[in-house]
């Protein structure tokens, strides 16, 4: 495990409790099952990681767990709310409020500076542009890009472009942050600066952080580690089985 | 979420200015042509129009507009004045005729006979010289156009003689008139003049313009006229609308200016279609992204109508000060001369671009609404 992981973080309250999720995929006359039957829980204050081959399903997991992809069945619970009971708007609502995303390929807005793109959650819950920017500014300065906040993120590199994405997964304070492939196009002293980043402002008591990878450089970085193929769990601990 | 859409439109400068010369374009097209469609019918009235006195129109059943029509006898002119209700009746003669130039060319004019005591029939203004100097001898009074179609720029129209039917004529005087829409030379005389300069057949009298007394109608006294002499009188407004009717009737005009304000349409439908789906499609991720991070569809559509609302206003601005500079920039021409923009116009090509966004907005929203947020995970 990470020695930096703070211990006192850890109140292993399930943040997330899914149950029985199976999703179809259909294509045509062909249906495919990608997950069968998960049962996971994620804990607030941990780094969870979902890791698996491509096409074991981890990304539909976690897209499942964030209320971006309905299950075809299975009960999904995200701080106690059964998010799939949900209205269209209510669930647009509750991601808003409770999670933060960081892409892997980040999807900053090209045409909108460092600290509004930082901002976008807060302006989208209805904050006014000038505050909203202030306050990104103020963890994107937590972040050591501070100076870069008028820049257009073209003007950025991969590094920052990442901070930005970090910044603004976390600026309107959400209780879970999803964060997938975080380290896939840095090398290894650059990926595990980004995740020690990661813990520090992305990990606390309240708040649950999932990340999904297939980088077995940073699998020591983990709390908690779950492994899926062909859409099962096959394992989930504080340490990769041997075998894998 | 609206100074964002704002901010990824105009932050993509290509994809923007190429959206804004769509519109532009389309708006110009549909603007300009329209509006030249309409002045170009409207000279279809240009003969109404250019006799202001004349309250109602009275003229032989068969006529249909002030260059369509067909002699009266002359016994008409009495008959209307002993109608009740018309307050003056004139004699107007409108007939074709052949000019021999000083130079020996042949053009061919339209003669306007009007009333020698009264010069009732005359356009309102003139550009040179005083209406009465139409009591001089051999004296025509010639068109604004016609001094552009006659003479040269270097050449005086005042005091120039022609010939007409071998009979001696000299322009004394230039009328402020509205073209035809054959844009033919048009010479003004008194009527008694006219009927000399005109080649003889029985009947001469074309029209007779007559004016209504106080308390009356034109209408009434229009539809009086006619029960009474069993010839056809009409308002100034009704027959100015038959000349219009019958250049819209008769000739291909509608046509071929309804295919070009279609093509103009078709072609904002084309580039703006194209220039917004692009923009759509290159920002795909980043909706997919806004979606999942907690942005409603309804927001999203928002976005986009803020987009399209950006682009529609500056756009249908620059196309109509472009129609107002076309316009403008003509209006020394003689051939365009008196042409203005109708109000309904601009607001039929406002309705036009605001269809062309609605269309191509839908377009580009379809493939937005319908991206799952989750995607941008893949």
């Amino acid at each position: 495990m990470s020695a930096s992981a703070p211990a006192a973080a850890r109140t292993h309250e399930a943040a997330i409790s899914a149950r029985g999720i199976v999703r179809d995929f259909e294509a045509g006359q062909t249906t495919t099952r990608v997950l069968h039957g998960i049962d996971a829980d994620i804990r607030s204050g941990e780094m969870t990681y979902v890791v698996g081959e491509s096409g074991s399903g981890k990304t539909t997991l976690i897209s499942i767990m964030c209320g971006i992809l309905w299950p075809t069945e299975g009960e999904v619970r995200v701080f106690g709310t059964d998010i799939y009971a949900l209205s269209d708007t209510e669930l647009v609502n509750f991601r808003l409020k409770n999670i933060g995303f960081i892409f892997q390929q980040y999807n900053l807005i090209p045409s909108i500076d460092v600290a509004a793109n930082a901002a976008v959650p807060l302006i989208a819950g209805g904050m006014g542009v000038s505050e909203a920017r202030e306050r990104a500014k103020a963890l994107l300065d937590k972040l050591n890009i501070a100076d870069q906040a008028d820049k257009l993120p073209s003007q950025l590199s991969g590094g920052q472009q990442q901070r930005v994405a970090i910044a603004r997964a976390l600026v309107h304070e959400p209780r879970l942050v999803v964060c997938d492939e975080p380290t896939a196009a840095l090398d290894a002293r650059s990926g595990r600066r980004v995740m020690d980043l990661l813990r520090e402002v992305a990990v606390a008591e309240d708040r649950a952080c999932i990340i999904v990878t297939h980088d077995n450089r940073i699998f020591d970085l983990a709390d908690r580690i779950l492994v899926l193929e062909d859409g099962r769990v096959i394992h989930d601990g504080a340490d990769m089985p041997e075998d894998q | 979420m609206l100074w964002i859409a704002i901010r990824m439109l105009t932050g993509d400068a290509q994809k923007f200015y190429g959206l804004l010369f769509g519109i532009a374009f389309s708006t110009l097209l549909i603007t300009q042509q329209l509006t030249i469609f309409v002045n170009l019918v409207e000279r279809g009235a240009s003969g109404v129009y250019n006799a202001p006195e004349a309250e109602i129109w009275v003229m032989d059943p068969v006529s249909r507009t002030t260059e369509v029509n067909y002699a009266m006898p002359s016994t008409a002119l009495d008959e209307v004045r002993s109608v009740e209700g018309v307050e003056w009746a004139v004699p107007h003669l409108r007939a074709p005729a052949s000019v021999r130039t000083s130079t020996g060319d042949l053009e061919g004019v339209q003669i306007i006979g009007v009333d020698d005591a009264t010069l009732i029939g005359l356009p309102e203004r003139l550009v040179i010289g005083d209406k009465r100097i139409l009591y001089q001898p051999d004296t025509v009074l010639i068109d604004d156009f016609g001094v552009f179609n006659l003479f040269g720029p270097e050449e005086e129209p005042i005091g120039a003689r022609l010939e007409l039917n071998d009979q001696r004529a000299v322009i004394r005087g230039v009328t402020d008139s509205i073209p035809t829409f054959t844009s033919q030379v048009t010479l003004y005389t008194t009527y008694s003049r006219a009927l000399n300069y005109v080649p003889g057949t029985r009947n001469r009298l074309t029209f007779v313009l007559a004016g209504v007394g106080e308390g009356e109608t034109a209408q009434a006294v229009a539809a009086r006229i006619e029960r009474q002499t069993g010839l056809k009188a009409v308002t100034r407004p009704q027959f100015a609308q038959s000349g219009i009717d019958f250049i819209i009737e008769n000739t291909g005009i509608p046509l071929n200016f309804g295919i070009t304000v279609a093509l103009g349409f078709i072609v904002g439908v084309a580039i703006v279609g194209l220039t917004f789906s692009l923009f759509i499609r290159d920002n795909i991720r980043q909706f997919g992204a806004l979606k999942a991070i907690g942005v409603t569809n309804a927001k999203i559509v928002r976005m986009v109508a803020a987009q399209a609302a950006m682009v529609g206003s500056i756009g249908y601005a620059l196309g109509v000060v472009g129609t107002v500079a076309f316009i403008w920039a003509f209006s020394g021409n003689p051939t365009f001369k008196g042409f203005y923009i109708p109000w309904q116009i601009p607001l039929l090509s406002l309705a036009a671009v605001v269809l062309i966004l609605a269309l191509t907005g839908w377009l580009g929203l379809r493939s937005v609404l319908s991206t799952e947020p989750a995607a941008v995970f893949r």
